[in-house]
């Protein structure tokens, strides 16, 4: 069977599941922001459907192992950076109807940050680097600026928790100052999404994101992967990462 | 008293090794405890992950590491303390809404610090006395521009603060753990003031930015480096110089912090 007919099978796999999943999605959305758990509940409860993408067999399925060590937190990142990227640069190619010009050059910066993001950590390690992944924005309305924004809220509050997170587990100490070069990046971008979405003026860094002790929040691997799973349609491997 | 003495004479003491053991699990305790309250999804084994069975050797360097940034926390806590009680100085609304909550954390920063601190058995830094006037050049607690200014300064700062010591605690997760979670924080402090002085939220090459006074410029030396881990990020991505500069931040030495906070530590 040639290549191209693999695709096809998996593309017409994909939308068949579409409807499911988008229902899916819309019922999760809100524990997307807030809890791995509930999340991860209702993807095993989609991965149980017929046709879940997990069964599919083409290129777009392809598991992805991480690897180990301090490359496979490396690989995490770009893994994370590459969705990041993938969403803003649909976003910028489909403004939502009414953008304001500031927004507009607000989402410019973002995608160009995220896109050097990625695109250096793919250079860092070179033949260590996973290939790339395939995302399924079908849950987010581009024309409109609730979806795109709640959506990358999420995005930005997630990849600070995950670069917070994953700190102490990597080993060199030229690669924890990159990781925070790029977190406090991101961190900037959750404060400036929160702040022209949000309807609160202390949401830039809100009593739902900053604990008593005016800690952010730090998120496992595990916890961040559940919840970008239903945007990544292959199947990221993260049995080898350091947990300490 | 300069800065320097100040945390030279609160140096770890060496009696205070053998107590080194249960305060570190004390602190974890603090450290693990508000995220557990608050954040019900991250997993046990994430908060128990972090204990490590290093020797206490590093432990001195955590300690220091933790009195600098309480030294910062300290300066940027009374600095909103005073600006939020000072009449007339900062508009009702939303740029009350701002600083109060900015104000919030860094006194919460100053209280988690000191705890922590001590659960390594070190002895918390006392607040220095601050001038925020900086020897008369600036009257931010009566002229809402100038403390708008400083707001900024100081948040980039902290940014750039916390990210030149995370190597430094490399060895302790827990500590490390936290410093990353207050440097993010930090960062969206920072945006956040930014953006309502009319800036974008990042920094762009090493601009301070319209309507910041070249006084301030040592905040952002360097902030135009283009090379990360070794790789000319130019080489890599079609992403222009300056969108590249916004995507790293870049630290700060110990000195260059304390070069900066020293100007508004009055002189004994």
């Amino acid at each position: 069977m040639s290549k191209q007919t693999l695709l096809d099978e998996s593309n017409a796999a994909l939308s068949q599941n579409k409807g499911d999943r988008r229902k899916f999605l819309k019922f999760s959305g809100a524990a997307i922001a807030t809890t791995g758990i509930l999340l991860s509940g209702c993807q095993e409860v989609f991965e149980a459907l017929p046709n879940a993408r997990t069964e599919g067999k083409g290129p777009a399925m392809r598991s992805v192992p991480l690897g180990k060590g301090d490359i496979g937190i490396l690989n995490y990142a770009y893994a994370l950076e590459q969705l990041e990227a993938a969403f803003y640069l649909q976003v910028v190619a489909t403004m939502y109807s009414g953008i304001s010009e500031s927004e507009m050059v607000m989402m410019e910066d973002i995608k160009n940050h995220e896109v050097a993001h990625r695109d250096f950590l793919k250079a860092a390690l070179g033949k260590n680097a996973i290939v790339d992944l395939n995302f399924d924005f079908s849950s987010v309305d581009f024309s409109d600026r609730d979806s795109v924004l709640a959506t990358a809220k999420v995005f930005e509050d997630l990849g600070v928790a995950a670069y917070n997170g994953a700190g102490q587990l990597l080993e060199s100490p030229d690669y924890l100052l990159i990781a925070g070069k790029i977190v406090s990046v991101e961190a900037r971008h959750a404060a400036a999404i929160r702040s022209i979405y949000d309807n609160d003026f202390t949401s830039f860094a809100g009593d739902d994101i900053i604990d008593a002790n005016g800690l952010d929040r730090a998120f496992s691997p595990t916890t961040v992967l559940e919840a970008a799973a239903p945007f990544i349609m292959n199947k990221i491997i993260a049995n080898q990462l350091p947990t300490s | 008293m300069k800065i320097l003495e100040v945390l030279k004479k609160y140096d770890i003491k060496t009696e205070e090794l053998d107590a080194f053991t249960s305060r570190r699990e004390a602190f974890r305790k603090l450290a693990s405890f508000g995220k557990s309250v608050a954040f019900a999804a991250i997993p046990a084994g994430m908060v128990a992950g972090s204990t490590q069975n290093a020797s206490a050797a590093h432990i001195p360097t955590v300690i220091n590491v933790l009195n600098f940034a309480l030294t910062l926390e300290y300066l940027e806590g009374e600095y909103y303390t005073t600006g939020i009680n000072s009449p007339g100085l900062i508009p009702a609304g939303k740029d009350m809404a701002i600083f109060e909550t900015i104000e919030k954390h860094e006194v919460d920063h100053v209280a988690f610090l000191k705890a922590a601190i001590a659960s390594y058995g070190g002895t918390p830094v006392e607040k220095p006395t601050f001038d925020f006037t900086a020897g008369g050049n600036f009257s931010p607690f009566t002229d809402y521009e100038q403390f708008l200014i400083l707001a900024q300064a100081f948040e980039d700062t902290g940014v750039r603060a916390y990210k030149g010591q995370a190597g430094n605690l490399i060895e302790e997760n827990s500590a490390l753990t936290a410093a990353l979670q207050i440097h993010s924080v930090e960062a969206r402090h920072a945006s956040e003031v930014r953006r309502l002085r009319g800036l974008k939220g990042w920094i762009t090459q090493a601009e301070r930015g319209t309507g910041m006074p070249a006084a301030t410029q040592a905040v952002y030396n360097g902030e135009d480096n283009l090379i990360q881990g070794g790789v000319d990020v130019t080489t890599v991505t079609p992403i222009g110089s300056d969108g590249i500069t916004e995507s790293f931040d870049e630290p700060l030495t110990t000195e260059e912090v304390l070069t900066i906070a020293g100007l508004f530590i009055a002189q004994a």
